[in-house]
């Protein structure tokens, strides 16, 4: 069926298509002021406005930045509770799935009642803060990790996607003698890659986001996590040790830390930057299984 | 989970599980049932027990005595709660900056997704959509950050500003503004990613809806108007409940990382006051009775507005 667009269509087409342009540079323009801000020679950078390219482009608020050593720790340690996190989920969550992917499994409306109430009442912050306290995981890594381990979204995700999963394959495994936790490993685990992957990607860019627990649950600097470190810097403005580095560093006292901030900015954001475009479809697709009604 | 709604008449046709029945598929699945195991203590761990840990809003915390050995005092710190004339300011400002979230926030994905529907370039629309999708994937710490530079006194807002003549504004620091600004950098935040799933619910529309209404010559705008929009209409309920049900979270991220001593009686929200009341000032039996507070009318309105959907648009539209 091909459908003629008369003339005032073809204008709203090019309304549309200017308008969708705009709103890209809109929601762009934030990111890229930063990159600009990051690579301007430092004293030009001191009156910001508008800026669409740096006005005489230097690396030098990069080369200090590199120098900044709480900046590089906040990475490592985030990057060690992100792959903690994603692995130990996956594994933890896959395993609570697959029994509940059993409709027969006794006690399975019991479980997943139990599993569902966690999405809607939650002890609040102190408890959980006395709890961490208790259990002597403050200033431990395992108290940003160990918490999240099960979420009930996650879980039904998962549950539904096994649940998709031909009955005959499983049936054909068992008639061979396979049991449970064999077809589990050696069939389900290989057939749910598209799953895996999902909630994987979803629970990474939790962990390279969070930021609250590792406030609350870590004082010591040395194992905070990058965004509590941005936190300091861009935040709560303590640019002090910046630009105590930046005078040991740089005989060019006009880079200042409030230029340091957009650079540390993008540093923190490259990451998801890089990695995003490509990974940005598997996001789309868990937003879809996860919208289909448990 | 979808079991509790199959219909009374499946349920009774299915053989009643005997105790015979019931012990065979015990053994049958003693594996799986082991399987379950961890998960289920990391969830009475780590979710369970803080919600036991929840009394402690009835109760005058003793560090020595933890929660379980500190004695009770009754309704104490509801009392002092609802005697607490800044409760009440958290209170309304979290309702009135939710509200507007709502209002204003929660068109603007629907409206992205249909007009992003009409696009016919096929590489333009997922270009379009990718970039729309990414605020969503920074912290809000890196975003107020960004947001503080661009709303500053030397940002592009304020070029703006002097360019028309208008004398600059502190942004972040001015009671009149500062909702706006959270209003719509939320907006920025969350516009494209929301439209996902209504771009899911329009894709799923049946093609020969719209090729009945161009023989009958419907236009874009009208087929826009009475086919794509009322086909959104069960997602949107949805939507709409779920949100009904998050009202009491105004985005304590957002205004963690944005808010300052001097919008705090516009900007403080139950969260963040729960914050500050227990781990700065560490008033623990007190933050835990606000929160306790928020937990429980936030259950009421959730299994409230559920309930509601229910009984007028059948099981259909609702959660479970």
């Amino acid at each position: 069926m091909v459908y003629r667009k008369s003339l005032t269509e073809k204008m709203i087409d090019v309304l549309l298509y200017a308008g969708m342009i705009v709103l890209m540079f809109v929601t762009l323009y934030p990111f890229w002021s930063q990159i600009v801000l990051s690579l301007e020679e430092g004293a030009s950078a001191y009156s910001t406005g508008f800026m669409l390219y740096p006005r005489k482009l230097s690396f030098e608020a990069y080369r200090l930045a590199f120098h900044y050593t709480p900046l590089w720790t906040g990475y490592l340690n985030t990057i060690v509770r992100t792959v903690l996190g994603v692995v130990l989920i996956l594994v933890f969550t896959a395993l609570t799935a697959y029994p509940l992917s059993k409709k027969d499994l006794p006690l399975n409306r019991t479980c997943t009642g139990f599993l569902l109430f966690t999405m809607l009442f939650s002890g609040g912050l102190i408890p959980n803060y006395l709890l961490i306290k208790n259990l002597g995981l403050l200033n431990s890594v395992w108290s940003l990790v160990l918490p999240g381990m099960i979420s009930a979204f996650n879980v039904l995700i998962m549950r539904n996607f096994f649940r998709s999963i031909p009955e005959s394959l499983e049936e054909s495994a068992r008639v061979d003698g396979a049991g449970y936790v064999r077809i589990f490993v050696s069939l389900i685990v290989p057939l749910s890659t598209p799953v895996l992957a999902t909630v994987a990607l979803w629970v990474g860019v939790g962990h390279w986001n969070a930021w609250f627990d590792s406030l609350i649950y870590i004082s010591d600097s040395r194992k905070q996590v990058l965004q509590v470190v941005l936190r300091k810097i861009v935040i709560e403005n303590d640019t002090s040790n910046l630009n105590a580095m930046i005078q040991k560093m740089s005989t060019d006292t006009k880079y200042t830390g409030r230029q340091l901030q957009s650079t540390v900015i993008i540093l923190s954001i490259i990451p998801m930057l890089v990695v995003y475009p490509f990974v940005q479809k598997y996001f789309v697709k868990g937003v879809m299984v996860g919208a289909i009604k448990g | 989970m979808s079991d509790l709604g199959a219909p009374t008449a499946y349920r009774e046709l299915r053989p009643r599980a005997g105790p015979d029945e019931r012990a065979r598929r015990f053994v049958k699945y003693r594996a799986l049932l082991l399987m379950l195991v961890p998960g289920f203590v990391f969830l009475i761990i780590f979710n369970y027990i803080p919600m036991y840990g929840a009394i402690l809003a009835f109760k005058e915390f003793k560090i020595m005595g933890g929660i379980a050995n500190s004695p009770w005092v009754g309704m104490k710190y509801f009392d002092k709660a609802f005697n607490d004339p800044h409760f009440y300011v958290v209170l309304k400002n979290t309702l009135i900056i939710s509200f507007y979230k709502l209002l204003f926030g929660f068109p603007v994905p629907i409206l992205f997704a249909i007009l992003l529907n009409e696009l016919a370039g096929r590489r333009f629309k997922r270009w379009v959509q990718t970039i729309s999708y990414l605020p969503h994937f920074i912290s809000w710490i890196v975003l107020s950050g960004i947001f503080i530079t661009i709303f500053s006194l030397e940002g592009p807002i304020n070029l703006l500003l002097k360019a028309i003549g208008h004398l600059p504004v502190i942004f972040m620091a001015d009671e009149h503004y500062f909702r706006s600004i959270l209003v719509g950098t939320s907006i920025y935040q969350s516009f494209g990613w929301g439209s996902i799933i209504y771009l899911a619910a329009i894709a799923g529309i049946d093609p020969q809806l719209h090729e009945a209404a161009i023989i009958d010559g419907a236009g874009r705008f009208k087929r826009m108007l009475y086919i794509t929009l009322p086909m959104l209409v069960p997602v949107i309920s949805i939507m709409l409940i779920l949100s009904m049900g998050s009202i009491l979270d105004a985005g304590f991220d957002q205004i963690f990382n944005m808010y300052n001593a001097q919008v705090m009686d516009v900007a403080d929200i139950i969260d963040t006051y729960v914050y500050r009341i227990g781990l700065i000032n560490a008033n623990y039996s007190y933050s835990t009775a606000v929160g306790l507070f928020k937990s429980v009318v936030a259950l009421i309105l959730v299994l409230g507005v559920n309930r509601i959907v229910k009984t007028i648009g059948g099981n259909e539209h609702t959660l479970w």
